[in-house]
């Protein structure tokens, strides 16, 4: 099974083959507190590496979630804005807000690992 | 420097996110979140700290006639003990802030003042204090509110106070000093507790021990307002909105002439405003917030958003906006433009969830 990466903004990144499963992390979640919605893109929109392609809305903000990568959004969680919790779930479990077709294997490289992000964390505090 | 109330460390130890507001380090939310603490407000009861407001008293033969200069409203046959919701105007009838001011005697009023509003507020009615009228400020008092429907049993309980027969806003003594009203921001039944800052962290903790009551933050405290549609201060009204802008004409009294700012409040009520607050409802998946604008149906401009967020009780988006009078009425479709998308939304009557406060009517023993 293929590991989660993390990106600086708190993306949670996923790579089954050449399609990356992406959602936000525990850490985002406890900075956005309870959500109460989940805007999702259109399936076929074309992204390119931090653009953004989804809003997380909480009770005090609305987070923009960016794409680690340049490709192609191929599937959206359409369950997810009708339930939230599960943002939560593992990214394989449920927890995925999007599928990008990943066009550039290479970007990938730029993530973090569980041990990186976590260091990366201890520096925001 | 932020400022500090005398429940600070009590917020720090039940684990409060805490966070500024009005220079004070306030909790936001406590462990289990907003939407929850919100839910709690209204099925059982939630202890509220609210120490950062201003607590003031003017007392003396002319503090009637003070009130009635500095207010809209009529105080002159306002009963003791009882509470109106009032604005200050300023000259121009902009609102300097809106308060609570419970008549504690024939010439003896106490207000409850906003917390970024405070300083201005206590300046300017300085300034207007003369002959035997005094202004005292309280700034060693902090302020508790309890509110929820089990509010009346949780001081039953632990106070030993039956408050059974005491009407809505009303005042009460206990043995040692406190003021206990029955009002609030929520829309529940309930009481606020002025008390000394040196006996505040005692009662807060003898209430949070009682099994109904929990520690509510300032962001449920938003929440549970937007839902009865109060305004909120420095957003929803502000020192250039007259109270007729804001939709709050039934606190102008029609026998009130000569407060300040009379001529605008007049002037507004007999010829109309251009724009008024009103609540509105998110119809599209979203959620509207402060600052995006209000658009009709051939996306022009007529209005924006002063509050606005998520509704724990009806599940949906709703706030409140200043709109052209010609979209007022309840049901009127518009569009709330969110990140650049229209989101349909209709006007919303307010409160958009029915009040539960209790208007008692007084003993007739």
């Amino acid at each position: 099974m293929a590991e989660t990466k993390y990106t600086e903004d708190h993306e949670a990144v996923y790579v089954d083959g050449d399609v990356a499963w992406v959602g936000i992390t525990k850490y985002a979640q406890e900075a956005l507190g309870d959500l109460v919605f989940v805007e999702l893109p259109e399936v076929g929109k074309a992204l390119s590496k931090g653009d953004e392609f989804a809003v997380v809305e909480s009770v005090k903000t609305a987070a923009e979630v960016y794409s680690p990568v340049d490709g192609e959004v191929v599937e959206a969680n359409d369950n997810m804005p009708d339930d939230l919790e599960l943002i939560a779930k593992d990214l394989a479990d449920g927890g995925w807000i999007v599928k990008i077709k990943i066009s550039d294997a290479s970007q990938l490289d730029g993530l973090m690992d569980e041990a990186a992000y976590q260091d990366y964390l201890k520096t925001l505090d | 420097m932020l400022k500090k109330t005398a429940l600070h460390d009590l917020h720090v130890q039940l684990g409060a996110k805490m966070g500024e507001f009005a220079g004070y380090d306030m909790p936001l939310y406590y462990g289990e979140g907003v939407i929850k603490e919100h839910e709690w407000v209204r099925s059982s009861c939630g202890l509220f700290d609210v120490s950062h407001m201003g607590q003031a008293s003017l007392t003396g033969e002319g503090s009637l006639a003070l009130v009635q200069k500095l207010t809209p409203s009529a105080f002159a046959r306002l009963e003791e003990n009882r509470t109106k919701y009032t604005v200050l105007l300023n000259e121009q009838g902009g609102i300097i802030d809106d308060l609570m001011i419970t008549r504690t005697g024939d010439e003896e009023f106490h207000m409850v003042l906003n917390a970024g509003c405070k300083d201005k507020d206590l300046k300017w009615i300085e300034s207007h204090v003369s002959g035997d009228v005094k202004l005292k400020y309280y700034d060693d008092w902090a302020l508790l509110a309890l509110q929820g429907q089990k509010a009346e049993e949780v001081l039953r309980d632990v106070l030993d106070i039956e408050l059974k027969d005491m009407p809505y806003m009303s005042l009460w003594y206990q043995d040692y000093e406190m003021f206990i009203s029955r009002l609030g921001y929520t829309g529940e039944d309930g009481f606020e507790i002025a008390v000394s800052n040196e006996d505040a962290p005692a009662l807060a903790e003898k209430l949070l021990a009682h099994d109904a009551v929990k520690p509510i933050g300032l962001a449920a405290r938003d929440s549970l307002r937007l839902e009865m549609g109060y305004a909120l201060y420095g957003h929803d009204i502000n020192a250039e909105t007259s109270p007729v802008d804001a939709n709050m004409t039934w606190l102008i009294s029609k026998s009130a002439e000569g407060y300040f700012g009379y001529e605008r409040v007049h002037k507004d009520l007999s010829e109309g405003v251009d724009r008024k607050l009103v609540g509105f409802k998110l119809i599209d998946r979203g959620v509207a917030r402060e600052g995006a604008e209000i658009r009709d149906e051939n996306d022009n401009v007529i209005g924006e958003l002063t509050s606005g967020g998520h509704s724990p009780t009806m599940k949906a988006s709703i706030a409140m906006g200043y709109v052209d009078t010609a979209f007022t009425k309840s049901g009127t479709k518009v569009f709330i433009n969110v990140r650049g998308k229209n989101l349909e939304a209709a006007v919303n009557a307010l409160p958009f969830i029915p009040a539960k406060t209790k208007s008692m009517k007084k003993n007739a023993a």
